[in-house]
């Protein structure tokens, strides 16, 4: 996987709905410690939730992973989980934001408004992966996010339990890579 | 089409200059993305034709003030929470003669009703005041009226249950043409006047003061300025309750609060 190594990333964006948990649930474990960049995970999920979610993610790494509240700085090296009921944000000067404006593409947080966010704050720095899910919320995010330099990778379709949400994105954008779960692995391991 | 960094900063100052709002302190942003949304909305040509109609025309601008402020909010949103202002706040707040409460940022009102049910479960609504305030004049308007939208009963049927409601929430609105009115009764002890956390000050003491989900769209300048003007405005032993992201740690008057276990409720210890 030489080809897909990928130097200077210092945001790493995973983004996905339905049938996304799976394919972390798979990778997570299998990732090396980095310290280059800061890795933000954007699921959709239940506006009652708590912290279900990053409980069960910290269950599957040994890297931190930290709680995200109103202007938590980011730190690299660690990981961070988009609340439940807000849209996240990414301020230019190194913290996150919350907002509780309207859902968009039926969802609050919207992987759009993360990954449009990532790409106003970081440029060609950041790096997103959008996974399974069955809503089109992700594929805007990505074109803004190579619109500002940065890299767009969509899970392969056919290895998505709803391949919707990666077949929505290809389908409107040229993303740089198409993965499976296990190449998400060594690509993200790749990052520098 | 977005707005670029500096164009922002222009309109900012223009606002300020114009109008007299001051949106300097707001975080970046959110802000930015709610300008960017409404710029593509009204399908301006470019930035500079933007920017005269907001100079020229007050009531675009108003428009625009009410597009730029979130004033998203819902009845009982985040139930657990005033389960404990049920079970723990109101109980405490009972002994006193006379309450007096402060929803700063209080939108369309949602939060305000919500509360005077509380009160008004606890008998304790005769002798308390809400004091309602928000930036902005329309959605005081709206607050004031008390009319919700009908088809969002339901959820909020379920937020005061899951709140440990017991009555039949049913009986605090009149259901008409798709619209839910609720009972002047709660209305009564409600008060509501614009004032805005950027550059008002204090204007009363109050042993409750509810600002949630607002100082999540302030950078920390404007935040600890405006947790400063509730410390001012709290009386001692009174609670301050934010939203479940936000906290006055890190602010310059932590050390005269006490975080009730991890709730995002400070009681003013000195």
């Amino acid at each position: 996987m030489e080809e897909n190594t990928i130097n200077g990333c210092e945001l790493l964006l995973i983004g996905g709905s339905a049938g996304s948990l799976e394919v972390l649930i798979q990778v997570l474990p299998r990732l090396h410690k980095f310290t280059a960049f800061s890795l933000v995970i954007v699921l959709h999920r239940k506006s009652t939730d708590d912290n279900l979610l990053e409980e069960l993610i910290a269950l599957k790494t040994s890297l931190p992973v930290r709680e995200i509240e109103d202007k938590t700085p980011l730190e690299k090296g660690s990981i961070y989980v988009a609340p439940a009921d807000y849209h996240l944000l990414l301020e230019k000067d190194g913290f996150f934001g919350l907002d509780v404006s309207d859902k968009v593409n039926y969802s609050r947080p919207s992987i759009d408004v993360v990954f449009q966010s990532a790409a106003d704050a970081y440029g060609k720095g950041a790096v997103a992966v959008l996974l399974s899910g069955a809503n089109a919320d992700g594929t805007e995010g990505l074109k803004t996010i190579k619109a500002a330099g940065g890299r767009a990778v969509v899970q392969d379709p056919a290895t998505a339990e709803i391949p919707y949400m990666p077949q929505y994105a290809i389908s409107h954008l040229t993303p740089d890579f198409v993965l499976s779960p296990e190449e998400i692995t060594e690509f993200v391991n790749g990052l520098k | 089409m977005t707005i670029e960094d500096r164009q922002l900063e222009l309109l900012i100052n223009d606002m300020y200059d114009t109008y007299g709002y001051d949106f300097g302190g707001y975080s970046r942003a959110s802000f930015k993305r709610r300008v960017d949304r409404l710029y593509n909305l009204d399908g301006f040509a470019n930035f500079s034709e933007f920017l005269v109609k907001v100079r020229t025309d007050e009531v675009y601008f108003k428009r625009m003030v009410e597009e730029i402020t979130v004033n998203v909010t819902e009845m009982f949103r985040d139930p657990s929470f005033y389960n404990v202002l049920r079970t723990e706040i109101i109980p405490t707040l009972a002994t006193k003669p006379f309450i007096r409460i402060w929803h700063a940022g209080c939108s369309t009102g949602e939060e305000v009703y919500s509360v005077a049910i509380l009160l008004q479960e606890a008998n304790l609504l005769h002798k308390s005041l809400l004091y309602a305030t928000d930036l902005n004049p329309l959605v005081l308007n709206s607050a004031k009226k008390g009319v919700f939208n009908l088809r969002m009963m339901k959820q909020y049927s379920e937020n005061y249950m899951a709140a440990g409601g017991k009555e039949d929430f049913s009986r605090y609105y009149s259901a008409n043409h798709g619209f839910a009115k609720f009972n002047e009764e709660l209305s009564q002890k409600m008060v509501f006047s614009q004032h805005n956390l950027v550059s008002d000050r204090s204007f009363n003491e109050f042993d409750l003061i509810l600002c949630r989900n607002v100082l999540i769209y302030f950078d920390k300048d404007l935040q600890d300025r405006a947790i400063t003007l509730f410390d001012e405005s709290l009386s001692l032993l009174g609670y301050l309750a934010l939203g479940t992201k936000e906290t006055v740690k890190f602010s310059p008057v932590q050390r005269k609060y006490e975080q009730l276990r991890k709730e995002k409720i400070w009681k003013k210890i000195r």
